[in-house]
């Protein structure tokens, strides 16, 4: 039986100091009704002949008092909740990204540099790490209590989740959302290195390709270079259909059909394969055929990884 | 009996002489009864049934959590039995528990009235509700429903191989029991209060009923609307809400938790109403803060209207609405913590008696007070994501919805057992077993909180091997509460042909129902009462005065 949680990642010791905080101020609150409770009923048990001289007059006092004084305390607990939960909310920019695919009932987890894991997770210590997340069923949930992180990983959209590993070590994964027959078997272990090592680690697990070279290989094989050109540098001038440029396209605002302007981000990129006709660029008809049932999710994962390798390097 | 165009009543003899349980013996005569005790008593039995159906759920649940890998050696089993525990106590048990035993049986007299405004109506939803429990427990043993409770989509419209559809309809069914008794409430507390019972002099209980009232017919159409979504999806492939058909999954949460968070309200409001009955009874004293009290019934149902987003916080949602949901859900909390401290500010100064009602009442505060508590910790955001999903939300809603409102409805129990059925029951085996539940919950439960802030998720059909200890500890506990719960069964049920003949007012109570006959004539009252002050005027000590006097 282990009674205590290592604080592993850099929300870790914060969340920890809130929990603490809420329990002190319980510990207080109980305190004072149990307190207050035993010594009202034995003081004045109905066999006592305890003086209970004049009843209490102008009760509102009471009531605004404790009113007023719940108020404040539940306010103060709110602001240390919400100020943690917001800061930890965006990733930083210069994370290094991490793909997670769910399904029932395994975690596949897949590198910049192509290595794949299932139902594992190796990371740096001391760098923060953005996991992008889809799952390709239900919804699941990405849980490491070490951590102190979850997030819920949905079908058909790119949940993000980040942390900063600070302690080397073997922690455990679990989905935390119900998701069938086998949930419980569901987990696996992140496993956090110090950074030479897991270089190390990423060199020995290499050797396929990397994920934007394996989503050149599909980019032809699925015909989109047919109509967004061979090398995703614009249109082929030889073809007849007339499609958007892909070259710099992550990261830059796209105007859209219906006059509002998107950023293309990775969910833009995977929502344009698998849902084409809901986000049409302005100026262009809504001819392409959608491909979801033909691409799975690690299909989409590498073609945007592909997409975004024909991004200019932009200034963090 | 007849109304006549002056408004008059004539009562025939049978309905005065005797009570409401010797006016008629024939099954008939109960199954097509249109008096609002009888069918509570057509009720309490369907609930108790129900409550021991969920119960034995839950204790072959605790039974596979005794060993990491699982007892039962089924995955599929586990799942079942604790999605049936969920569907069967939420729906069969916890929301219409006290508003259709309790509530019915109480309501028209607390109000000096001879029933309901609609009599038929009240039996047509006990109809009803039998119907859907009997659909839902066909589709939980024909096969089973493996998807919890909360039926979360994707899983439940696409993936998901039980009876989802089934258990849906059952619940569908019995929502209309909901909607229809709120009604038959509301308009009954509008329309039929006695002669000078203006609304401030309305004992706490009804407050709490008409304010769980209000909230059965804004929220059950939503879960209606919800399930029959569920079912187009699952049965003709409508994309609502799995996003491979074009569905959004979290419209259905939304959805989901829009009916379902005012309905934790509807579960524990009731609860709420019978403790403050309980406590100026057994502290001789008036309740403190009566109008407080009553205010925060009243706000707590329209607040919890919208604080549903507090279950999505690691769900997919914006920062923006988490941070709304939060400050609301700490909102929403204010008038519980009003409550409690009345009913401490009521037993100061009190002549406090120890008999089995208040023994429950006091339990009542206790642990919903760490519910309560515990509740602070999962509306602080970043507290909620290491928290959330796991049994420390498990062990916090069930230190709320059993350790608050179980105890508040045996003690309602128990408190108006005389009156129901003219019997005392025993006070000696009534107080053990306030205790040994109170004792049993606590070993049940607590432990909980901790394997929750250890990270044990919830849901798990076998788990990591270092959280045994506290996971046999609880179902230790869970053996104790299950006995604690047959000790009523037993006794209540010797009371009813050993116990001792109840007197009209054995507690010395000042509210209408206890102006009347134990049990009550058919008619509740032969003469109406007429309403001279407010509930609660419990001079001190030993002397009664009654509401109409």
């Amino acid at each position: 039986m282990k009674w205590w949680l290592p604080q592993a990642s850099n929300s870790a010791a914060e969340t920890d100091r809130l929990l603490w905080g809420l329990l002190l101020l319980s510990f207080a609150v109980l305190a004072l009704v149990f307190g207050l409770m035993f010594r009202y009923i034995v003081k004045y048990r109905a066999g006592s002949g305890v003086d209970r001289g004049a009843v209490a007059k102008k009760s509102w006092i009471f009531e605004i008092t404790w009113t007023a004084a719940t108020l404040l305390i539940f306010f103060g607990l709110f602001v240390w909740g919400a100020d943690l939960y917001v800061r930890l909310f965006e990733p930083p920019k210069n994370a290094l990204k991490i793909y997670v695919i769910a399904k029932q009932w395994m975690w596949k987890t897949e590198h910049v540099g192509g290595q794949r894991e299932i139902n594992a997770l190796h990371v740096p210590v001391g760098i923060p790490i953005e996991l992008v997340m889809t799952s390709e069923d239900v919804i699941h949930d990405f849980s490491v209590p070490a951590f102190r992180i979850k997030h819920d990983v949905l079908p058909d959209r790119y949940e993000t989740l980040w942390f900063t590993a600070n302690l080397p070590g073997r922690y455990d994964l679990y989905c935390t959302q119900f998701c069938g027959l086998d949930h419980s078997k569901m987990v696996g272990e992140v496993v956090v290195m110090p950074q030479p090592r897991f270089q190390a680690w990423l060199e020995q697990n290499g050797g396929g390709d990397t994920l934007a070279a394996a989503g050149k290989v599909l980019f032809m094989r699925f015909g989109c270079s047919g109509c967004h050109g061979s090398n995703a540098a614009g249109s082929d001038p030889g073809s007849a259909v007339r499609a958007p440029s892909l070259a710099g396209l992550y990261g830059s605002p796209v105007p859209l059909s219906n006059g509002t302007v998107t950023i293309a981000d990775e969910r833009y990129l995977h929502d344009s394969m698998v849902m084409p006709e809901r986000q049409i660029v302005a100026g262009y008809a809504p001819i392409m055929p959608s491909f979801a049932g033909q691409l799975g999710e690690e299909d989409l994962l590498k073609l945007v990884a592909y997409i975004k390798s024909q991004a200019p390097e932009r200034p963090q | 009996m007849n109304t006549t165009m002056t408004g008059m009543v004539r009562i025939a003899a049978s309905e005065v002489e005797g009570s409401y349980l010797t006016d008629g013996l024939t099954l008939r005569s109960w199954l097509l009864t249109t008096d609002h005790k009888r069918i509570a008593l057509l009720y309490l039995g369907t609930i108790t049934f129900f409550f021991f159906v969920g119960g034995i759920a839950a204790a072959l649940v605790r039974l596979n959590l005794i060993v990491p890998e699982g007892l039962l050696g089924s995955a599929e089993a586990y799942n079942r039995l604790f999605t049936m525990h969920g569907v069967i106590m939420v729906w069969f048990f916890l929301v219409p528990a006290v508003p259709v035993t309790l509530g019915n049986f109480l309501l028209p007299l607390m109000l000096g009235a001879r029933d309901l405004a609609f009599p038929r109506l009240n039996l047509i939803t006990w109809y009803l509700f039998i119907t859907g429990g009997a659909i839902t427990l066909w589709a939980l043993f024909v096969g089973g429903v493996d998807t919890g409770w909360t039926f979360y989509t994707p899983l439940s419209s696409m993936y998901s191989k039980g009876h989802v559809v089934l258990a849906a309809v059952g619940v569908f069914i019995s929502g209309f029991a909901s909607i229809a008794t709120g009604l038959n409430f509301i308009v009954s507390i509008h329309r039929l209060r006695a002669p000078g019972l203006s609304w401030y002099r309305m004992p706490v209980f009804l407050w709490s009923i008409y304010s769980v009232s209000v909230l059965l017919v804004l929220a059950t159409p939503v879960l209606a609307i919800t399930l029959l979504l569920l079912a187009l999806e699952r049965l003709f492939h409508i994309g609502v809400f799995d996003p491979a058909i074009g569905g959004d999954p979290l419209l259905f949460q939304h959805l989901f938790w829009f009916y379902s968070h005012p309905a934790v309200y509807i579960m524990i409001l009731p609860g709420f109403g019978v403790v403050s009955e309980i406590i100026p009874t057994f502290s001789r004293k008036s309740l403190f803060g009566y109008k407080f009290v009553v205010w925060a019934s009243v706000s707590i149902a329209i607040i919890s209207f919208f604080v549903w987003g507090h279950h999505m916080f690691v769900a997919g949602t914006s920062v923006y609405s988490a941070v709304l949901f939060s400050i609301l859900s700490y909102l929403v909390a204010v008038p519980s913590a009003i409550k409690v401290f009345n009913w401490l500010g009521t037993m100061h100064k009190g002549f406090v008696r120890f008999d089995a009602p208040m023994l429950y009442a006091l339990g009542f505060i206790g642990l919903f007070t760490i519910g309560g508590l515990t509740g602070l910790w999962v509306a602080a955001l970043a507290a909620d994501v290491h928290l959330t999903q796991t049994y420390f939300v498990v062990a916090h809603f069930h230190y709320i919805m059993v350790g608050g409102m179980v105890s508040a409805y045996f003690g309602g129990l128990h408190f108006w057992w005389p009156k129901i059925t003219g019997r005392m029951y025993p006070e000696m085996w009534a107080r053990v077993a306030a205790l040994i539940m109170f004792i049993g919950f606590n070993i049940t439960f607590f432990p909980q909180f901790i394997l929750g802030l250890l990270g044990m998720p919830r849901r798990y059909f076998s788990y990591s091997p270092e959280f045994q200890v506290l996971n046999v500890l609880s179902s230790a506990g869970a053996s104790v509460l299950a006995s604690a719960y047959l000790l009523p069964l037993a006794y209540l049920t010797w009371s009813l042909f050993h116990g001792e003949r109840a007197p009209a007012n054995p507690w010395g109570a000042t509210g209408l129902e206890w102006q009347t006959a134990s049990p009550p004539p058919t008619v509740n009252f032969v003469e109406i009462p007429v309403v001279t002050h407010g509930p609660y005027a419990y001079p001190p000590p030993e002397t009664v005065h009654p509401q109409n006097v």
